[in-house]
């Protein structure tokens, strides 16, 4: 379970980035976290594994309270917590393996890591995901050759072989093509009920939200504006996180174009 | 430079120009300041030049240059050790200067220094190395360790640190972030993070930049041998002095070729790396 | 796709090698092997006498320890007159250089020369950048005379193989379609330079001229070596008199010029840009 409480963020240029946030995530939950641009949301999973240090407030895992570990226990517990990024963040002139097992960094120490000496269940079980997501073949590759959705599969792999309680995923499709897009969605999604994994995924992409997530918060100007079910998305609700504007087209079902894969 | 458009509507006609006057006037005031500095920097110059051998020097120049016609070939044979010396103290010149000059490069580059008092010894580091030439790291070293290859090398060495560590703490100061980011998520140390997530991205400039100061200092080693610091200078030296210019010439085209195939062969090495 | 428990039942590999770098392993080996040899070659011609180094090291302390103090009140007078020769031959050769590299630079541009012109033009770029500024002073100063001309002359000739190789390069990859569309306005050869290649070029040129002022005074400071005139005649005469508290008083001047220029030609990069 992860806990936030009174979560707060103040940027040294003064932007309040994030403002008492208090969210609680139960074991096994996928949240879409939406808002618009600035509303905090990166701001909001970076507290979490303290990627950025949160001013105030705390962040609790599993009954760990995470802002008040030392650097050494804060390395421990980010090992629990994969993290997916929006431009993949894939260290591009390794090889596909070695992103993958670079999950695993927390895991093993220094010279074995220098060395690619990893131990033999990690590999097993990098060949494992790979192969879970279709790029077995790749994994000589180096990173940079590789498509922008099979980019985004290998960066899934790192955060899954880090063996995590919780994902925290930094809009994942904003760099990518509508099909690709829920190509990816779907499979973090299953990835999350196989494995029965807690989920924050920052998007910008309501219908997508409201497609694969089971429960919404919306955020604007770091506060938290809307807490509910997807189908609670009204055009009110969305007014209230994104401003006025004609949102009837947006939350449309779309099942039908869904099929057609 | 920026030109600023500017439309003044005086009256009826619309009327364009490029600058603004008072920026107009300040361009024209620099360009005043500029030449008398440049007429000035030449009055300096003339004053000190003996015009005589100046008017003179055509004349010299084609004297000279029959006298090293055609070059004494069999010069070359002698040639041989001092142009394996010259490749030597270029390469073993670079070796030790990349050394030292990536932790150096890792100190200097603001987001991975350890502390700013480390990152301002750095960079005085850089720049002392960069402001003294070879040719005078050379001649002080020759006053140590005496004539002779060594002193040559650790002259191209001394010198290029600072070369080599200013190019490549700027490419670190340059990484993607967000790579770092991403490994430092996953709980990897300080050193991990480095290693896998710094090191990657900066490994083609580090393999770069040596391969081109390496290019760099064939030339620059061909030249030590003027204070006897190992290498084809110190033939070429003695041939002028003794106004040898058919060995003279020889040497020249020798540098000529040598420098050519270093450039190919760094050119070829910098394509299969990169 | 294969459904998932058929995945799991799936022998997958315990062990992964990074793939070398060069895949084939004779060549692999045979670069490894050659390279070793070479190394062990070159450090045996160092001649590395261990005698001669110990010998070395308290005449290398004694040497280090007369740098300091650094003296800057003797010899103030000829420190003062080389610095400045070195600074007025830098700014002076620089301009002149530069003036020179650009009909050279615009020359060896293959999208504007003609090729005859090309290859002249590249051929004085390979010639300049093939000899150090040494030895163009070296056969300046046998031409016209010991003095700063020479060292003019020599800088000049060295800034115009590095200036006009990077204006050739700055207008080869300079945007094709900017080109076009000024030409297309039926303007003639000049009126096309300076419209479409020079905005284009101009910035980093700019940069790039202080940053050869700057290498030019560096490389004043030996060309004295050779009788070329500026502070490196200065430098050798220090050294050769033994007063190495003055030669290390004139290198920390150089330093610190040359991190003024650096410092200047940083913020003038920024300002054009």
């Amino acid at each position: 379970m992860l806990k936030l409480s009174a979560l707060t963020k103040r940027y040294d240029t003064g932007d309040l980035a994030l403002n008492q946030v208090d969210l609680v995530i139960p074991d096994a939950q996928v949240l879409a976290l939406i808002g618009p641009s600035g509303a905090g949301k990166s701001t909001l999973i970076r507290c979490v594994n303290r990627l950025v240090e949160p001013t105030s407030g705390s962040a609790t895992l599993n009954d760990i309270n995470l802002t008040k570990l030392s650097s050494r226990a804060l390395r421990k517990s980010r090992r629990k917590m994969g993290m997916i990024f929006q431009e993949y963040a894939l260290v591009e002139r390794l090889t596909v393996m070695e992103n993958v097992l670079s999950g695993r960094l927390g895991y093993v120490g220094f010279w074995r890591s220098y060395f690619r000496k990893f131990p033999k269940d990690d590999i097993k079980e990098a060949f494992r995901l790979l192969d879970r997501v279709g790029l077995l073949e790749m994994a000589d590759k180096r990173a940079d050759e590789l498509s922008g959705g099979q980019r985004q599969r290998v960066g899934i792999c790192r955060a899954l072989i880090q063996d995590p309680d919780l994902l925290l995923v930094d809009e994942p499709t904003a760099s990518l093509d509508p099909k690709t897009s829920r190509q990816i969605m779907r499979l973090i999604n299953e990835l999350c009920s196989e494995r029965g994994l807690t989920a924050i995924i920052n998007i910008h992409d309501v219908l997508l939200a409201q497609m694969f997530a089971q429960r919404i918060v919306g955020l604007a100007n770091g506060e938290v504006v809307y807490d509910g079910k997807p189908e609670g998305l009204t055009p009110e609700v969305l007014t209230q996180i994104y401003g006025e504007e004609d949102w009837t087209a947006t939350i449309e079902k779309v099942d039908e174009e869904d099929e057609e894969e | 430079m920026g030109a600023v458009m500017v439309v003044i509507n005086s009256g009826t006609e619309i009327e364009w120009r490029r600058r603004t006057t008072k920026k107009q006037i300040g361009i024209w005031l620099g360009w005043l300041v500029g030449i008398s500095i440049i007429l000035f920097a030449w009055s300096v110059i003339s004053e000190k030049t003996v015009w005589f051998f100046v008017q003179d020097a055509p004349r010299q120049a084609a004297d000279i240059g029959s006298r090293m016609i055609p070059p004494k070939w069999s010069y070359i044979t002698k040639l041989l050790v001092p142009v394996w010396d010259t490749i030597n103290i270029a390469t073993l010149g670079t070796i030790i200067a990349m050394t030292i000059a990536v932790p150096v490069a890792f100190c200097a580059a603001r987001n991975t220094t350890p502390h700013n008092s480390v990152r301002a010894i750095a960079l005085f580091i850089i720049v002392s190395s960069r402001s003294v030439n070879s040719l005078i790291w050379a001649l002080m070293l020759v006053f140590i360790l005496g004539p002779g290859v060594l002193a040559g090398t650790i002259a191209i060495g001394l010198r290029s640190i600072g070369f080599c560590a200013k190019l490549l703490y700027e490419s670190i100061e340059e990484i993607d972030e967000s790579q770092v980011e991403a490994v430092k998520a996953t709980g990897a140390s300080n050193i991990q993070q480095m290693t896998y997530g710094i090191l990657p991205q900066v490994l083609p400039t580090i393999a770069g930049v040596g391969i081109y100061r390496w290019d760099i200092n064939i030339r620059e080693s061909t030249i030590l041998g003027l204070v006897g610091a190992g290498g084809i200078g110190l033939q070429l030296n003695g041939s002028i002095n003794t106004l040898a210019w058919t060995q003279v010439s020889t040497i020249l085209l020798v540098i000529l070729v040598t420098v050519f195939i270093s450039e190919w062969v760094s050119a070829k090495v910098r394509g299969a790396i990169i | 796709m294969s459904s998932l428990s058929d995945k799991q039942e799936r022998h997958y590999p315990s062990v992964w090698d990074k793939p070398p770098f060069i895949s084939n392993s004779l060549l692999r080996w045979g670069i490894i092997l050659g390279a070793i040899i070479y190394l062990i070659a070159a450090i045996a011609s160092m001649e590395i006498n261990p005698q001669r180094l110990m010998e070395g090291i308290p005449r290398g302390q004694r040497f280090i320890a007369s740098f300091f103090p650094p003296n800057f009140a003797d010899n103030r007078g000829v420190v003062w007159d080389g610095i400045l020769e070195s600074i007025w031959m830098a700014i002076i050769s620089t301009v002149a250089g530069i003036a020179l590299s650009v009909p050279i630079g615009l020359g060896a541009a293959r999208n504007l020369a003609p090729f005859w012109v090309y290859i002249t033009c590249r051929s004085i770029i390979a010639g300049s950048r093939t000899f150090p500024e040494i030895i163009l002073a070296i056969f300046a100063v046998k031409l016209f005379g010991f003095g700063p001309f020479a060292g003019f002359i020599a800088l000049s000739l060295g800034t115009i193989g590095f200036f006009a190789k990077l204006l050739a390069e700055d207008i080869e990859n300079s945007s094709e379609s900017q080109a076009e569309a000024v030409k297309a306005t039926g303007a003639n050869w000049f009126q096309w330079i300076n419209y479409a290649i020079q905005p284009q070029v101009m910035p980093r040129m700019i940069g790039l001229s202080v940053y050869r002022l700057d290498i030019n005074f560096r490389e004043s400071a030996v060309v004295g070596i050779v009788g070329g005139g500026g502070i490196g005649a200065t430098l050798n005469t220090a050294f050769s008199r033994y007063e190495f508290d003055t030669a290390a008083a004139i290198l920390l001047i150089i330093i610190l010029i040359v991190m003024v220029l650096e410092y200047a030609s940083s913020y003038l990069r920024k300002w054009v840009q």
